[in-house]
Protein backbone atom coordinates (compact mmCIF):
# COMPACT_ATOMS: atom_id res chain seq x y z
CA UNK A 1 0.00 0.00 0.00
CA UNK A 2 1.65 3.09 -0.99
CA UNK A 3 -1.22 5.00 1.58
CA UNK A 4 -2.75 4.15 4.78
CA UNK A 5 -6.52 5.19 5.58
CA UNK A 6 -4.63 7.16 8.66
CA UNK A 7 -2.81 9.14 6.39
CA UNK A 8 -5.83 9.90 3.76
CA UNK A 9 -7.59 10.85 7.24
CA UNK A 10 -4.75 13.02 8.32
CA UNK A 11 -4.67 14.84 4.36
CA UNK A 12 -8.25 15.65 4.78
CA UNK A 13 -8.01 17.39 7.77
CA UNK A 14 -5.56 20.09 6.03
CA UNK A 15 -8.14 20.30 3.39
CA UNK A 16 -10.48 20.62 6.00
CA UNK A 17 -12.60 17.82 4.32
CA UNK A 18 -14.63 15.09 6.11
CA UNK A 19 -14.70 11.63 5.47
CA UNK A 20 -17.09 9.42 6.90
CA UNK A 21 -15.65 5.61 8.03
CA UNK A 22 -16.91 4.01 4.68
CA UNK A 23 -15.85 7.26 2.72
CA UNK A 24 -12.24 7.15 4.34
CA UNK A 25 -12.21 3.33 3.01
CA UNK A 26 -13.01 3.92 -0.41
CA UNK A 27 -10.96 6.92 -0.82
CA UNK A 28 -7.72 5.26 0.64
CA UNK A 29 -8.35 2.02 -1.95
CA UNK A 30 -8.71 4.44 -4.97
CA UNK A 31 -6.05 7.04 -3.90
CA UNK A 32 -3.72 3.81 -3.52
CA UNK A 33 -4.21 2.83 -6.92
CA UNK A 34 -4.00 6.34 -8.42
CA UNK A 35 -0.44 6.90 -6.42
CA UNK A 36 0.40 3.49 -7.45
CA UNK A 37 -0.06 4.70 -11.47
CA UNK A 38 2.04 7.68 -10.29
CA UNK A 39 4.85 5.15 -9.63
CA UNK A 40 5.36 5.21 -12.95
CA UNK A 41 7.44 8.47 -13.65
CA UNK A 42 10.28 6.89 -11.42
CA UNK A 43 11.29 4.96 -14.42
CA UNK A 44 12.70 8.56 -16.11
CA UNK A 45 15.93 10.02 -15.00
CA UNK A 46 15.66 13.69 -14.08
CA UNK A 47 18.56 14.40 -12.35
CA UNK A 48 20.08 18.01 -13.87
CA UNK A 49 16.24 18.59 -15.43
CA UNK A 50 14.71 21.79 -15.06
CA UNK A 51 11.19 22.03 -13.49
CA UNK A 52 8.59 23.74 -15.82
CA UNK A 53 6.28 25.86 -13.87
CA UNK A 54 4.47 27.64 -16.11
CA UNK A 55 4.52 26.42 -20.03
CA UNK A 56 5.25 29.78 -21.64
CA UNK A 57 8.57 31.44 -20.31
CA UNK A 58 7.48 34.87 -18.38
CA UNK A 59 9.42 37.33 -16.08
CA UNK A 60 7.54 38.69 -13.06
CA UNK A 61 4.70 41.35 -14.22
CA UNK A 62 4.88 44.06 -12.30
CA UNK A 63 2.44 46.97 -12.36
CA UNK A 64 2.67 50.82 -10.82
CA UNK A 65 1.92 50.71 -6.79
CA UNK A 66 -1.01 52.92 -7.75
CA UNK A 67 -4.28 52.92 -5.90
CA UNK A 68 -6.77 52.30 -8.40
CA UNK A 69 -11.04 51.92 -8.01
CA UNK A 70 -11.70 48.29 -6.31
CA UNK A 71 -15.23 47.18 -5.26
CA UNK A 72 -17.39 48.71 -3.04
CA UNK A 73 -17.89 47.52 0.28
CA UNK A 74 -21.62 47.03 -0.33
CA UNK A 75 -20.50 45.09 -3.54
CA UNK A 76 -17.89 42.87 -1.59
CA UNK A 77 -20.07 41.79 0.71
CA UNK A 78 -23.21 40.98 -1.71
CA UNK A 79 -22.61 37.13 -1.27
CA UNK A 80 -21.43 36.55 2.21
CA UNK A 81 -23.51 33.87 4.31
CA UNK A 82 -23.19 36.75 7.24
CA UNK A 83 -22.05 39.88 7.72
CA UNK A 84 -22.04 42.66 10.39
CA UNK A 85 -20.90 46.32 10.04
CA UNK A 86 -19.30 46.34 6.84
CA UNK A 87 -17.00 42.47 8.02
CA UNK A 88 -17.97 39.10 6.81
CA UNK A 89 -18.81 37.56 9.82
CA UNK A 90 -17.68 33.81 11.41
CA UNK A 91 -17.92 31.59 13.83
CA UNK A 92 -16.23 31.63 17.11
CA UNK A 93 -12.31 30.59 16.39
CA UNK A 94 -12.09 28.37 19.94
CA UNK A 95 -14.50 26.28 21.79
CA UNK B 1 -33.28 26.67 -43.00
CA UNK B 2 -33.79 28.44 -39.68
CA UNK B 3 -32.15 31.12 -38.68
CA UNK B 4 -30.38 28.80 -35.60
CA UNK B 5 -28.95 26.51 -37.63
CA UNK B 6 -26.85 28.73 -39.57
CA UNK B 7 -23.02 29.86 -39.04
CA UNK B 8 -21.86 32.73 -36.82
CA UNK B 9 -20.29 34.17 -40.69
CA UNK B 10 -23.44 33.59 -42.10
CA UNK B 11 -25.93 35.56 -39.53
CA UNK B 12 -22.73 37.65 -39.47
CA UNK B 13 -23.02 38.84 -43.08
CA UNK B 14 -27.09 38.68 -42.96
CA UNK B 15 -27.32 41.15 -39.73
CA UNK B 16 -25.03 43.69 -41.37
CA UNK B 17 -26.81 43.04 -44.43
CA UNK B 18 -30.48 43.71 -42.52
CA UNK B 19 -31.81 40.31 -44.15
CA UNK B 20 -32.73 39.32 -40.21
CA UNK B 21 -32.32 41.09 -37.01
CA UNK B 22 -30.60 40.20 -33.68
CA UNK B 23 -34.40 39.78 -32.28
CA UNK B 24 -35.65 37.25 -34.82
CA UNK B 25 -31.97 35.48 -34.39
CA UNK B 26 -32.68 35.36 -30.73
CA UNK B 27 -35.65 34.31 -31.03
CA UNK B 28 -34.98 31.47 -33.48
CA UNK B 29 -32.53 30.17 -31.02
CA UNK B 30 -34.79 29.92 -28.11
CA UNK B 31 -37.13 28.41 -29.73
CA UNK B 32 -34.77 25.66 -30.52
CA UNK B 33 -34.04 25.48 -26.90
CA UNK B 34 -37.59 25.48 -26.05
CA UNK B 35 -37.83 22.13 -28.39
CA UNK B 36 -34.77 20.21 -27.33
CA UNK B 37 -32.94 21.52 -24.16
CA UNK B 38 -35.07 19.23 -22.15
CA UNK B 39 -33.39 16.31 -23.51
CA UNK B 40 -29.99 17.46 -23.32
CA UNK B 41 -29.83 19.71 -20.26
CA UNK B 42 -26.77 22.11 -21.76
CA UNK B 43 -27.72 24.92 -19.93
CA UNK B 44 -27.46 25.67 -16.08
CA UNK B 45 -28.77 29.05 -16.31
CA UNK B 46 -31.07 30.53 -19.27
CA UNK B 47 -32.87 33.62 -19.58
CA UNK B 48 -35.16 34.48 -22.68
CA UNK B 49 -36.37 37.78 -21.56
CA UNK B 50 -32.75 39.37 -20.69
CA UNK B 51 -31.56 37.71 -24.22
CA UNK B 52 -34.37 39.30 -25.86
CA UNK B 53 -33.64 42.89 -24.51
CA UNK B 54 -30.21 42.66 -25.29
CA UNK B 55 -31.08 41.48 -29.13
CA UNK B 56 -33.36 44.74 -29.46
CA UNK B 57 -30.56 46.79 -28.20
CA UNK B 58 -27.92 45.08 -30.72
CA UNK B 59 -30.78 46.15 -33.07
CA UNK B 60 -30.89 49.88 -31.99
CA UNK B 61 -26.84 50.14 -32.42
CA UNK B 62 -26.53 48.78 -35.51
CA UNK B 63 -29.22 50.99 -36.82
CA UNK B 64 -27.40 53.67 -35.06
CA UNK B 65 -24.04 52.62 -36.86
CA UNK B 66 -22.34 51.86 -33.22
CA UNK B 67 -20.79 49.74 -32.27
CA UNK B 68 -20.23 47.72 -35.71
CA UNK B 69 -18.32 44.46 -35.58
CA UNK B 70 -18.82 40.94 -36.97
CA UNK B 71 -20.05 39.95 -33.25
CA UNK B 72 -23.33 42.67 -32.90
CA UNK B 73 -25.92 40.62 -31.74
CA UNK B 74 -24.89 37.48 -31.65
CA UNK B 75 -26.02 34.66 -29.46
CA UNK B 76 -23.65 33.12 -27.56
CA UNK B 77 -23.75 30.70 -24.61
CA UNK B 78 -20.62 30.88 -21.92
CA UNK B 79 -19.83 27.92 -19.66
CA UNK B 80 -20.65 28.61 -16.38
CA UNK B 81 -16.97 29.08 -15.16
CA UNK B 82 -17.07 32.74 -16.30
CA UNK B 83 -17.69 35.43 -14.15
CA UNK B 84 -20.60 37.20 -15.09
CA UNK B 85 -22.16 40.33 -13.41
CA UNK B 86 -25.13 40.41 -12.01
CA UNK B 87 -25.87 36.62 -13.79
CA UNK B 88 -25.69 33.00 -11.34
CA UNK B 89 -22.00 31.95 -11.87
CA UNK B 90 -21.74 28.18 -10.05
CA UNK B 91 -18.97 26.42 -12.12
CA UNK B 92 -21.16 23.51 -11.43
CA UNK B 93 -20.90 23.11 -7.93
CA UNK B 94 -23.30 23.13 -4.99
CA UNK B 95 -20.41 25.37 -3.49
CA UNK B 96 -21.52 28.28 -5.36
CA UNK B 97 -25.00 27.40 -5.96
CA UNK B 98 -26.28 30.80 -4.69
CA UNK B 99 -23.77 32.60 -5.98
CA UNK B 100 -24.07 35.59 -8.47
CA UNK B 101 -20.27 37.60 -8.97
CA UNK B 102 -20.23 41.37 -8.98
CA UNK B 103 -17.92 41.74 -11.63
CA UNK B 104 -17.49 40.28 -15.44
CA UNK B 105 -14.23 37.98 -16.67
CA UNK B 106 -12.03 39.84 -18.98
CA UNK B 107 -13.04 37.40 -21.94
CA UNK B 108 -17.01 38.46 -21.18
CA UNK B 109 -16.51 41.60 -20.96
CA UNK B 110 -15.22 41.62 -24.62
CA UNK B 111 -17.94 39.77 -25.62
CA UNK B 112 -20.38 42.62 -24.55
CA UNK B 113 -18.62 45.34 -25.48
CA UNK B 114 -18.89 43.83 -28.82
CA UNK B 115 -22.95 43.54 -28.42
CA UNK B 116 -23.27 40.26 -28.00
CA UNK B 117 -26.36 38.63 -27.01
CA UNK B 118 -25.88 36.35 -24.06
CA UNK B 119 -27.97 33.22 -23.87
CA UNK B 120 -27.24 31.55 -20.70
CA UNK B 121 -24.76 29.62 -18.94
CA UNK B 122 -23.91 26.26 -20.10
CA UNK B 123 -23.03 22.74 -17.78
CA UNK B 124 -20.25 21.51 -17.16
CA UNK B 125 -18.26 18.87 -14.85
CA UNK B 126 -18.12 20.20 -11.04
CA UNK B 127 -14.77 22.78 -10.94
CA UNK B 128 -14.00 21.46 -15.02
CA UNK B 129 -12.70 18.26 -13.28
CA UNK B 130 -13.80 15.84 -15.48
CA UNK B 131 -14.28 14.47 -19.28
CA UNK B 132 -17.94 13.61 -19.43
CA UNK B 133 -20.06 16.55 -17.88
CA UNK B 134 -21.62 13.46 -15.70
CA UNK B 135 -19.45 15.28 -12.70
CA UNK B 136 -21.89 18.85 -13.05
CA UNK B 137 -23.42 18.29 -8.85
CA UNK B 138 -26.50 19.66 -11.19
CA UNK B 139 -27.02 16.41 -13.31
CA UNK B 140 -24.91 15.21 -16.93
CA UNK B 141 -25.41 16.64 -20.14
CA UNK B 142 -26.32 14.55 -22.92
CA UNK B 143 -24.60 14.42 -26.15
CA UNK B 144 -27.09 15.62 -29.30
CA UNK B 145 -25.77 12.86 -31.67
CA UNK B 146 -27.03 9.52 -29.54
CA UNK B 147 -28.89 11.13 -26.14
CA UNK B 148 -27.59 8.42 -23.68
CA UNK B 149 -23.76 9.37 -24.92
CA UNK B 150 -21.27 11.66 -23.23
CA UNK B 151 -21.00 14.95 -24.63
CA UNK B 152 -17.71 14.93 -23.49
CA UNK B 153 -15.84 17.52 -20.53
CA UNK B 154 -15.25 19.32 -18.93
CA UNK B 155 -16.88 22.08 -21.38
CA UNK B 156 -19.87 19.94 -22.59
CA UNK B 157 -22.86 22.03 -22.36
CA UNK B 158 -21.10 24.82 -24.26
CA UNK B 159 -19.71 21.88 -27.21
CA UNK B 160 -23.48 20.13 -27.13
CA UNK B 161 -25.49 23.93 -26.93
CA UNK B 162 -23.71 24.59 -30.29
CA UNK B 163 -23.58 20.92 -31.88
CA UNK B 164 -27.80 20.99 -31.09
CA UNK B 165 -27.93 25.19 -32.61
CA UNK B 166 -29.14 26.64 -29.27
CA UNK B 167 -26.36 29.01 -30.04
CA UNK B 168 -24.09 30.87 -32.50
CA UNK B 169 -20.73 29.93 -30.75
CA UNK B 170 -19.61 29.21 -27.17
CA UNK B 171 -17.10 29.74 -25.07
CA UNK B 172 -15.12 26.98 -22.67
CA UNK B 173 -12.11 26.31 -20.77
CA UNK B 174 -9.30 23.60 -21.11
CA UNK B 175 -7.16 22.50 -18.68
CA UNK B 176 -6.53 18.89 -20.10
CA UNK B 177 -8.58 19.06 -22.98
CA UNK B 178 -12.30 20.24 -21.53
CA UNK B 179 -12.71 21.88 -24.82
CA UNK B 180 -11.23 19.20 -27.55
CA UNK B 181 -12.38 16.41 -26.04
CA UNK B 182 -16.56 17.45 -26.30
CA UNK B 183 -15.98 19.45 -29.56
CA UNK B 184 -14.43 16.04 -30.89
CA UNK B 185 -17.99 14.17 -29.19
CA UNK B 186 -20.34 16.42 -30.02
CA UNK B 187 -18.73 17.05 -33.89
CA UNK B 188 -18.13 21.14 -33.58
CA UNK B 189 -14.66 23.08 -33.60
CA UNK B 190 -12.96 24.35 -30.86
CA UNK B 191 -9.76 25.28 -29.91
CA UNK B 192 -7.58 25.94 -27.23
CA UNK B 193 -5.21 29.10 -27.73
CA UNK B 194 -1.60 29.09 -26.10
CA UNK B 195 -1.10 29.68 -22.62
CA UNK B 196 -1.37 33.54 -21.93
CA UNK B 197 -3.28 34.41 -25.48
CA UNK B 198 -6.37 34.52 -23.82
CA UNK B 199 -6.72 36.15 -20.40
CA UNK B 200 -8.12 34.03 -17.21
CA UNK B 201 -9.26 36.98 -15.20
CA UNK B 202 -12.65 36.02 -13.59
CA UNK B 203 -12.53 32.66 -14.83
CA UNK B 204 -13.19 30.35 -11.87
CA UNK B 205 -9.58 28.62 -11.34
CA UNK B 206 -8.81 24.90 -11.58
CA UNK B 207 -5.09 24.26 -13.01
CA UNK B 208 -3.45 27.58 -13.05
CA UNK B 209 -0.81 26.60 -14.99
CA UNK B 210 -2.84 24.86 -17.25
CA UNK B 211 -6.09 26.47 -17.41
CA UNK B 212 -6.72 28.41 -20.99
CA UNK B 213 -10.14 30.20 -22.03
CA UNK B 214 -11.17 29.31 -25.39
CA UNK B 215 -14.49 29.31 -28.08
CA UNK B 216 -16.32 26.91 -29.81
CA UNK B 217 -17.96 27.67 -33.90
CA UNK B 218 -19.70 25.38 -36.20
CA UNK B 219 -16.99 25.74 -38.27
CA UNK B 220 -13.31 26.64 -38.80
CA UNK B 221 -13.96 30.32 -39.76
CA UNK B 222 -16.25 30.56 -36.65
CA UNK B 223 -14.01 29.66 -34.54
CA UNK B 224 -11.85 31.88 -35.86
CA UNK B 225 -13.82 34.78 -35.48
CA UNK B 226 -14.57 34.08 -32.00
CA UNK B 227 -10.96 33.82 -30.79
CA UNK B 228 -9.87 37.43 -32.81
CA UNK B 229 -12.57 38.55 -30.17
CA UNK B 230 -11.18 37.08 -26.71
CA UNK B 231 -7.40 37.07 -27.65
CA UNK B 232 -4.92 39.57 -26.29
CA UNK B 233 -2.99 41.00 -23.18
CA UNK B 234 -5.06 41.63 -19.90
CA UNK B 235 -2.82 43.81 -17.42
CA UNK B 236 -5.82 42.00 -15.15
CA UNK B 237 -4.20 38.85 -15.86
CA UNK B 238 -0.13 38.74 -14.91
CA UNK B 239 -0.01 35.47 -16.83
CA UNK B 240 -1.23 36.50 -20.19
CA UNK B 241 0.94 37.26 -22.83
CA UNK B 242 1.98 41.01 -24.08
CA UNK B 243 2.16 39.79 -27.79
CA UNK B 244 0.26 41.36 -30.91
CA UNK B 245 -2.91 38.97 -32.18
CA UNK B 246 -2.63 38.22 -35.53
CA UNK B 247 -5.87 38.23 -38.14
CA UNK B 248 -7.37 34.48 -37.87
CA UNK B 249 -9.72 34.84 -40.58
CA UNK B 250 -6.80 36.18 -42.98
CA UNK B 251 -4.96 32.88 -41.72
CA UNK B 252 -7.92 30.53 -43.38
CA UNK B 253 -6.82 30.61 -47.13
CA UNK B 254 -7.42 26.93 -47.83
CA UNK B 255 -4.17 26.73 -48.56
CA UNK B 256 -1.62 24.02 -47.28
CA UNK B 257 0.89 23.56 -50.26
CA UNK B 258 4.70 22.54 -48.80
CA UNK B 259 3.15 22.40 -45.05
CA UNK B 260 4.73 19.98 -43.19
CA UNK B 261 2.01 17.95 -41.09
CA UNK B 262 3.72 15.36 -38.40
CA UNK B 263 2.15 12.43 -37.39
CA UNK B 264 3.19 11.86 -33.87
CA UNK B 265 3.98 7.54 -33.66
CA UNK B 266 2.84 7.34 -30.17
CA UNK B 267 -0.64 8.27 -30.77
CA UNK B 268 -1.42 6.12 -33.11
CA UNK B 269 -0.97 2.74 -30.85
CA UNK B 270 -2.47 -0.63 -31.30
CA UNK B 271 -4.96 -1.05 -29.03
CA UNK B 272 -6.76 2.21 -29.88
CA UNK B 273 -10.29 1.82 -31.14
CA UNK B 274 -9.79 1.17 -35.21
CA UNK B 275 -12.17 3.42 -36.32
CA UNK B 276 -10.57 6.47 -34.54
CA UNK B 277 -7.58 5.65 -36.13
CA UNK B 278 -8.47 5.20 -39.92
CA UNK B 279 -10.74 8.47 -39.66
CA UNK B 280 -7.54 10.64 -38.20
CA UNK B 281 -5.55 8.96 -40.85
CA UNK B 282 -7.75 9.18 -43.57
CA UNK B 283 -7.98 13.19 -42.86
CA UNK B 284 -4.11 13.11 -43.36
CA UNK B 285 -4.59 11.79 -46.59
CA UNK B 286 -6.93 14.34 -47.53
CA UNK B 287 -4.23 16.44 -46.32
CA UNK B 288 -2.15 15.23 -48.42
CA UNK B 289 -4.08 15.43 -51.43
CA UNK B 290 -4.24 18.69 -50.47
CA UNK B 291 -0.84 19.54 -50.99
CA UNK B 292 0.64 19.05 -47.29
CA UNK B 293 3.76 17.22 -47.27
CA UNK B 294 3.31 14.35 -44.00
CA UNK B 295 5.73 12.74 -41.70
CA UNK B 296 5.91 10.43 -39.09
CA UNK B 297 7.70 11.97 -35.65
CA UNK B 298 7.92 10.56 -32.34
CA UNK B 299 7.10 12.46 -29.08
CA UNK B 300 9.00 9.73 -26.85
CA UNK B 301 7.69 11.09 -23.45
CA UNK B 302 3.83 10.06 -24.41
CA UNK B 303 3.33 7.49 -21.80
CA UNK B 304 4.15 9.90 -18.48
CA UNK B 305 1.82 13.01 -19.69
CA UNK B 306 -1.30 11.57 -17.88
CA UNK B 307 0.86 10.58 -14.76
CA UNK B 308 2.06 14.12 -15.11
CA UNK B 309 -1.22 15.94 -15.75
CA UNK B 310 -2.79 14.32 -12.75
CA UNK B 311 0.06 15.22 -10.44
CA UNK B 312 0.24 19.06 -11.69
CA UNK B 313 -3.24 19.79 -12.51
CA UNK B 314 -5.42 18.37 -8.37
CA UNK B 315 -1.95 20.01 -6.57
CA UNK B 316 -2.94 23.12 -8.19
CA UNK B 317 -6.53 22.47 -7.50
CA UNK B 318 -5.70 22.07 -4.00
CA UNK B 319 -4.78 25.66 -3.54
CA UNK B 320 -7.14 27.13 -5.87
CA UNK B 321 -9.95 25.60 -4.33
CA UNK B 322 -9.09 26.75 -0.75
CA UNK B 323 -10.91 29.64 -1.32
CA UNK B 324 -14.25 27.66 -0.59
CA UNK B 325 -14.37 27.80 3.11
CA UNK B 326 -18.17 29.26 3.80
CA UNK B 327 -16.71 32.61 4.57
CA UNK B 328 -16.65 35.48 2.08
CA UNK B 329 -19.26 33.94 -0.65
CA UNK B 330 -21.22 30.42 -1.56
CA UNK B 331 -22.31 28.04 0.79
CA UNK B 332 -21.97 27.75 4.49
CA UNK B 333 -22.85 24.82 6.92
CA UNK B 334 -22.68 25.31 10.46
CA UNK B 335 -20.49 22.62 12.47
CA UNK B 336 -21.22 20.96 15.48
CA UNK B 337 -20.19 22.27 17.60
CA UNK B 338 -19.76 25.91 15.23
CA UNK B 339 -16.59 26.86 15.59
CA UNK B 340 -14.89 28.02 12.47
CA UNK B 341 -12.85 24.59 11.97
CA UNK B 342 -15.88 22.83 12.11
CA UNK B 343 -17.83 25.36 10.00
CA UNK B 344 -14.80 25.07 6.84
CA UNK B 345 -15.19 21.38 6.89
CA UNK B 346 -19.01 21.09 7.26
CA UNK B 347 -19.25 23.71 4.20
CA UNK B 348 -16.37 22.37 1.78
CA UNK B 349 -17.56 18.28 2.80
CA UNK B 350 -21.44 19.45 1.76
CA UNK B 351 -20.09 21.66 -1.11
CA UNK B 352 -17.91 19.55 -3.18
CA UNK B 353 -18.69 16.50 -5.06
CA UNK B 354 -16.77 13.22 -4.13
CA UNK B 355 -14.09 13.62 -7.48
CA UNK B 356 -13.66 17.44 -6.19
CA UNK B 357 -12.87 16.27 -3.08
CA UNK B 358 -10.57 12.84 -4.25
CA UNK B 359 -8.90 15.95 -6.18
CA UNK B 360 -8.46 18.12 -3.20
CA UNK B 361 -7.26 15.44 -1.28
CA UNK B 362 -4.70 13.95 -3.84
CA UNK B 363 -3.23 17.53 -4.46
CA UNK B 364 -2.97 18.18 -0.65
CA UNK B 365 -0.93 14.85 -0.44
CA UNK B 366 1.53 15.38 -3.49
CA UNK B 367 2.17 18.72 -2.20
CA UNK B 368 2.32 18.27 1.33
CA UNK B 369 6.06 17.81 3.50
CA UNK B 370 7.57 14.80 2.56
CA UNK B 371 6.10 14.05 -0.53
CA UNK B 372 6.70 17.54 -2.66
CA UNK B 373 10.00 16.11 -4.70
CA UNK B 374 8.56 12.76 -5.14
CA UNK B 375 5.43 13.94 -6.68
CA UNK B 376 4.74 17.55 -7.58
CA UNK B 377 8.50 18.48 -8.75
CA UNK B 378 9.12 15.29 -10.36
CA UNK B 379 6.14 16.23 -12.44
CA UNK B 380 7.42 19.30 -12.89
CA UNK B 381 10.46 18.03 -14.20
CA UNK B 382 8.95 15.53 -16.56
CA UNK B 383 6.58 18.30 -17.67
CA UNK B 384 10.05 19.80 -18.81
CA UNK B 385 10.57 16.56 -21.16
CA UNK B 386 7.67 16.48 -22.91
CA UNK B 387 7.40 20.20 -23.66
CA UNK B 388 11.18 19.39 -25.38
CA UNK B 389 9.66 16.30 -26.93
CA UNK B 390 7.14 18.99 -28.85
CA UNK B 391 10.04 21.64 -29.65
CA UNK B 392 12.35 18.76 -31.09
CA UNK B 393 9.27 17.46 -33.28
CA UNK B 394 8.05 21.14 -34.28
CA UNK B 395 12.14 21.67 -35.81
CA UNK B 396 10.47 19.36 -38.53
CA UNK B 397 7.15 19.80 -39.12
CA UNK B 398 4.64 22.82 -38.75
CA UNK B 399 1.75 20.88 -37.14
CA UNK B 400 1.30 17.93 -35.66
CA UNK B 401 -1.95 15.82 -36.97
CA UNK B 402 -3.38 13.30 -34.13
CA UNK B 403 -6.59 11.92 -32.26
CA UNK B 404 -8.70 13.85 -29.87
CA UNK B 405 -9.95 10.93 -28.00
CA UNK B 406 -8.90 6.79 -27.80
CA UNK B 407 -12.38 6.31 -28.81
CA UNK B 408 -15.44 7.66 -29.98
CA UNK B 409 -17.92 9.14 -27.04
CA UNK B 410 -18.80 6.44 -24.81
CA UNK B 411 -22.13 5.69 -23.10
CA UNK B 412 -23.08 7.90 -19.74
CA UNK B 413 -22.26 6.00 -16.65
CA UNK B 414 -19.33 3.55 -17.81
CA UNK B 415 -16.76 5.68 -16.35
CA UNK B 416 -17.79 7.86 -13.51
CA UNK B 417 -17.10 4.97 -10.58
CA UNK B 418 -13.44 4.39 -12.05
CA UNK B 419 -11.65 7.78 -11.85
CA UNK B 420 -8.29 6.09 -13.29
CA UNK B 421 -9.91 4.86 -16.21
CA UNK B 422 -11.42 8.33 -17.28
CA UNK B 423 -8.18 9.36 -16.49
CA UNK B 424 -6.73 7.33 -19.08
CA UNK B 425 -8.82 8.59 -22.12
CA UNK B 426 -7.30 12.35 -21.39
CA UNK B 427 -4.34 10.61 -23.10
CA UNK B 428 -4.22 12.81 -26.39
CA UNK B 429 -4.96 15.76 -24.67
CA UNK B 430 -3.55 16.81 -21.75
CA UNK B 431 0.37 16.94 -23.20
CA UNK B 432 -1.06 20.20 -25.15
CA UNK B 433 -2.20 22.22 -21.89
CA UNK B 434 1.38 20.72 -19.98
CA UNK B 435 4.11 22.14 -22.76
CA UNK B 436 1.49 25.15 -23.20
CA UNK B 437 0.86 24.69 -27.13
CA UNK B 438 -2.05 25.52 -29.24
CA UNK B 439 -5.11 22.77 -30.26
CA UNK B 440 -7.48 22.51 -31.90
CA UNK B 441 -10.27 19.74 -32.63
CA UNK B 442 -12.22 19.80 -36.11
CA UNK B 443 -14.20 17.11 -36.83
CA UNK B 444 -13.17 14.24 -38.82
CA UNK B 445 -15.89 11.36 -39.44
CA UNK B 446 -18.57 9.32 -37.70
CA UNK B 447 -18.00 5.75 -36.16
CA UNK B 448 -20.80 2.88 -37.47
CA UNK B 449 -22.83 3.86 -34.61
CA UNK B 450 -23.39 7.68 -35.96
CA UNK B 451 -21.14 8.83 -33.30
CA UNK B 452 -18.89 11.80 -33.91
CA UNK B 453 -15.06 11.55 -34.03
CA UNK B 454 -12.66 14.89 -34.08
CA UNK B 455 -9.09 14.92 -35.20
CA UNK B 456 -6.64 17.31 -33.31
CA UNK B 457 -4.54 19.81 -34.56
CA UNK B 458 -1.29 20.77 -32.77
CA UNK B 459 0.97 23.72 -33.30
CA UNK B 460 4.26 25.90 -31.38
CA UNK B 461 2.99 28.82 -29.15
CA UNK B 462 1.24 31.44 -30.66
CA UNK B 463 1.31 29.86 -34.09
CA UNK B 464 -2.50 29.30 -33.94
CA UNK B 465 -2.51 30.62 -37.84
CA UNK B 466 -1.06 27.63 -38.87
CA UNK B 467 -3.39 25.39 -37.11
CA UNK B 468 -6.98 27.11 -38.77
CA UNK B 469 -4.63 27.17 -42.04
CA UNK B 470 -4.72 23.22 -41.80
CA UNK B 471 -8.24 23.03 -40.25
CA UNK B 472 -9.94 25.18 -43.25
CA UNK B 473 -8.19 23.46 -45.82
CA UNK B 474 -9.23 20.31 -44.38
CA UNK B 475 -12.82 21.66 -43.83
CA UNK B 476 -13.16 22.93 -47.39
CA UNK B 477 -12.64 18.90 -48.74
CA UNK B 478 -14.91 17.38 -46.37
CA UNK B 479 -18.75 18.08 -45.29
CA UNK B 480 -18.61 16.73 -41.51
CA UNK B 481 -19.48 20.10 -40.61
CA UNK B 482 -22.63 20.48 -42.01
CA UNK B 483 -24.29 17.22 -40.74
CA UNK B 484 -26.76 17.75 -37.92
CA UNK B 485 -27.56 15.70 -34.54
CA UNK B 486 -30.71 13.57 -35.43
CA UNK B 487 -32.92 15.55 -32.63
Amino acid sequence: MKITRKEVEYVAHLARLQLSPEQAESFTARLDEILNYFEKLKELDTTNIEPTSHSIPMVNAFREDKVRPSLEIEEALQNAPEKEGGFFKVPRIIE
Amino acid sequence: MRLCELTLEQLSKMLERKECSSLELTRSVFERIHEVENKIHAYLWLNEEMALSQAKEADRLRQAGEKLNPLLGIPVALKDIFCTRGIPTTCASKILENFVPPFDATVVLKLKERGVVIVGKTNMDEFAMGSTTEGSAFGPTHNPWALEYIPGGSSGGSAAALSADMCIASLGTDTGGAIRQPAACCSVCGIKPTYGRVSRYGVIAYASSLDQVGPFGKTVRDTAMMLQAIAGFDPLDSTSVPREVPGYLSACTGEVKGLKIGLPREYFVPGMDQQVKSAVQAAAKELEKAGAELLEVSLPHTEYCIATYYIIAPSEASSNLARYDGVRYGLRVPGNPNILLNMYKATRTAGFSPEVRRRIIIGTYTLSAGYYDAYYLKAQKVRTLIRRDFEEAFQKCDVLLTPVLPTPPYKLGTKINDPLEMYLSDIFTVSCNLAGLPGMTVPCGFSQEHLPIGMQLLARPFEEEKIFQVAYAYEQATDWHKRKPPL
